[in-house]
């Protein structure tokens, strides 16, 4: 059988998913064994212009972790989708927008305002901002455009799997390489993950009844290490957030934070939540229910911490 | 007027590129270093939970999540006036000696090694990591990755997460370590100390005991006069966690030393039209442009310059091989740019001392870790030596601690216009009219900025060893009339 041809890309990503990539560990032998690796920023010599002479659909699989912030982004996410067979959102980023997707409550003005006027060490008397062509004397510069809107990757080109997590866990990663090398791919669109359900069914946390009168922040109280961090008034994501990691944050008594995505069947993880968190609050009082509520500092952007991009809300509206 | 493009080069909190213009007659007219991307953290942090910020801000970067993830913390300590519990303490600082020690094994051997051990001109082919374990034997290279996989293990069991922790809070951490872990982890310290020793070894026999590589080492070429920055201690010595940030003019003088919160009077930070990254330079010195010297307020925040700005380490191995590297330099401070290759290997050896005495330390395993913060939160600041630099993380909260303003100077930052100062340098040396660009010679300018690692040093960002370049020369109607590349 002939080997593989795997492609891997960076857009607006940390690395960590990279690294997370290469954190399989000595299966990355197996790897090897089965596919080369065609194109790697950062673990390989590359151009853009090798990957623009490819045949279309040439390559076996690309994975591609970042989100679309940039044209640049955009535009090699086209090329891969072109020239690749399969197209992977691997990451947070790519899947749903991630941390960096919390840009989308501000727009490209408010960011730039901030990073080259305001903060108190800029120095910038002329107000002097990057721009996407500039003219210097020995000739002209350019930049790609920074957009207003960070994007997911299937907002961008069609995809046809996703590895989820920031970054993926490597036994997380592992489950899309077997199913590349083995061919027993699952149905298009499929969330490639041990697990469809909630994280709290691998939490290895005792939970009794969910029934909450107060919401503390984590640094507010010192849990109980063995039982359900919810259940103690921490706002653990768990509950709305597809398992497959081992529940780690939960065992170094830190409360989930979603970044595995929403599970199975749901389009809108913060809504998920909150409706979830409505039914387990103690009170059939409208006023202590929204005392209760009052509680939770930044309800949007803790609900939609990895997900804004990919929301029903997208991004915020800026008047 | 000719353009040279090198493009893509990877990783500098994204991607980045340089554009070196030829006169007519051949010479280099001038270079820019770009940065085509801005991640936007200063912005869309306001509104979120301080509490959240260690985890959001590590996200700013997957090589060094851990340094964001402290500087955070401690600017949490700061902004909910709390002091963290000593077990705390001494657990934040074991995890990131830990981390030091995976992180400068990793520059020092894929990135930096293979120039010295196969030499500049190598094929590009070999000039990567297989070729440095093919020469100095597969027993190195199978103590390079024990050592990595090792300390992420640690990384793990303190912190949590293997990427991306999530151990932090004000007032202390999340999580304690039993004897069992304690005892693995002190195992893992001194057989870091060995490596540490064998690096410095490795070093010295490939480097050191080769004259043209001293030569290059010592050349005009690969030297910049600037102030060097580094975070001490009490004692004005090397502390990667803790302390004040100390601040050494070209001579060596102390020009200041400063409490992270005092941060704002003594940086500021220039911004171009034609990158997106700002450059940071000493307020008090000022702003005169890519130049060096005492005049110029530009700075540099690298191993060597750490080593610069302290009286020592506190470690005896670390401060036996600082005053070797001293005296081999002709004296303190060192602005050989290439030297800091060594000042990291000086570093990776102390980061393992300082771990074994961490993990020796009988508090390690006491589980008072966290005091609850009662104050009402305001602004804090936390600064952390990064691998890449002194990283400052500054918040200012409303009363419930939610975050109004945010700024950030990253580890790299610090020295871009430093390294894009010794990229410009290489190239205007190296580049003469008539003088073939040979792909050996890209290699050379390649090193100029190399000894920074520019967030790029990590295992997974340049396994080759090298940086992809693509080198187009243009004539003045735009033609290509050459294109040569490295490792492509």
């Amino acid at each position: 059988m002939a080997k593989l041809k795997i492609a891997l890309y960076w857009a607006a990503s940390c690395g960590g998913c990279d690294i997370a990539t290469l954190a399989i560990g000595d299966k990355i032998l197996k790897l090897a064994e089965a596919a080369d690796i065609v194109f790697w920023p950062i673990g390989m010599d590359f151009k853009y212009a090798d990957v623009e002479k490819m045949p279309d659909k040439s390559i076996d699989a690309c994975l591609f972790n970042g989100a679309i912030r940039t044209s640049e982004n955009e535009h090699i996410a086209k090329l891969l989708r072109a020239k690749s067979k399969i197209m992977i959102a691997y990451g947070s980023c790519s899947y749903e927008g991630c941390i960096p997707g919390l840009s989308n409550f501000y727009n490209r003005q408010m960011t730039f305002d901030r990073a080259y006027i305001e903060t108190p060490t800029t120095d910038n008397p002329k107000k002097i901002f990057p721009q996407t062509k500039v003219k210097v004397p020995e000739g002209e510069l350019e930049l790609p455009e920074f957009y207003d809107t960070v994007k997911t990757l299937a907002q961008t080109v069609d995809v046809d799997y996703v590895v989820p997590g920031c970054p993926p866990e490597e036994k997380t990663t592992w489950l899309a390489l077997e199913a590349l090398i083995t061919g027993k791919l699952p149905p298009k669109g499929t969330v490639i993950s041990h697990s469809a359900k909630a994280l709290c069914d691998e939490c290895p946390r005792i939970r009794e009844e969910k029934k909450v009168k107060k919401f503390y922040r984590p640094y507010e109280i010192i849990p109980d290490p063995e039982k359900c961090l919810l259940e103690q008034g921490l706002l653990c994501y768990g509950i709305a957030t597809r398992g497959g990691c081992g529940a780690l944050c939960p065992q170094a008594n830190m409360p989930c934070t979603g970044c595995y995505g929403p599970v199975e069947g749901v389009v809108d993880q913060g809504a998920h939540f909150l409706s979830a968190l409505a039914s387990i609050i103690d009170s059939n009082d409208p006023e202590e229910i929204q005392r209760i509520i009052d509680d939770i500092p930044d309800p949007a952007g803790t609900f939609y911490r990895y997900s804004l991009p990919d929301s029903l809300l997208r991004r915020a509206r800026i008047k | 007027m000719k353009k040279i493009m090198i493009d893509p080069i990877t990783r500098l909190e994204g991607h980045g590129k340089i554009a070196i213009f030829l006169n007519d007659d051949g010479g280099v007219a001038n270079v820019y270093f770009q940065v085509p991307e801005l991640r936007g953290f200063e912005k869309f942090s306001e509104g979120r939970p301080a509490e959240d910020m260690p985890q959001i801000t590590q996200r700013i970067c997957g090589v060094c999540p851990e340094a964001h993830h402290m500087a955070s913390t401690k600017a949490l300590d700061a902004l909910f006036h709390v002091e963290p519990t000593s077990a705390a303490k001494k657990l934040r600082e074991l995890l990131y000696s830990a981390f030091y020690v995976t992180d400068h094994t990793t520059h020092f051997y894929i990135l930096a090694a293979p120039d010295f051990v196969m030499g500049p001109d190598a094929p590009p082919a070999e000039r990567n990591i297989l070729g440095v374990i093919a020469k100095v034997g597969l027993e190195l290279g199978g103590a390079v990755i024990r050592t990595r996989h090792e300390n992420h293990w640690v990384i793990q069991t303190i912190g949590g997460r293997p990427i991306h922790p999530c151990f932090g809070l004000p007032g202390g951490v999340s999580k304690a370590i039993n004897e069992e872990e304690r005892a693995k982890i002190e195992e893992i310290a001194k057989s870091s100390v060995e490596f540490g020793k064998l690096s410095l070894k490795v070093f010295d026999d490939v480097v050191l005991k080769n004259k043209d590589y001293l030569d290059m080492v010592l050349s005009d070429t690969f030297t910049h006069r600037t102030y060097s920055m580094g975070l001490v201690d009490e004692n004005n010595k090397v502390n990667f966690y803790d302390g004040k940030v100390r601040v050494v003019d070209p001579e060596g003088k102390e020009f200041v030393k400063y409490a992270p919160r005092d941060y704002v009077k003594h940086l500021a930070e220039h911004v171009e039209p034609w990158t997106y990254l700002k450059f940071p330079y000493l307020k008090n010195v000022g702003w005169k442009g890519f130049v060096d010297g005492k005049d110029s307020g530009v700075y540099r925040a690298t191993p060597l310059s750490r080593l610069n700005a302290a009286d020592g380490m506190t470690t005896p191995l670390a401060q036996e091989e600082y005053e070797k590297m001293y005296s081999t330099l002709g004296g303190k401070p060192a602005h050989y740019t290439l030297a800091t290759h060594w000042a990291r290997l000086i570093e990776l050896l102390y980061a393992a001392e300082r771990m074994v005495e961490l993990v020796q330390d009988p508090e390690i395993t006491s589980t008072d870790i966290r005091n609850i913060p009662t104050a009402t939160p305001d602004e804090g600041v936390g600064i952390v030596e990064a691998p890449r630099g002194t990283l400052t993380h500054h918040y200012i909260t409303d009363e419930r601690g939610i975050i109004k303003k945010c700024n950030l100077i990253v580890g790299t930052t610090n020295n871009y216009a430093a390294f894009y100062m010794s990229v410009k340098k290489a190239a205007e040396d190296l580049i003469k009219p008539g003088k073939e660009i040979t792909e050996g010679l890209l290699n050379r300018i390649e090193m100029a900025w190399r000894p920074y690692d520019l967030c790029l040093a990590c295992a997974t960002h340049s396994l080759p060893g090298q940086l992809p370049l693509e080198v187009t020369i243009y004539d003045t109607q735009g033609n290509e009339i050459k294109k040569l590349s490295q490792g492509i």
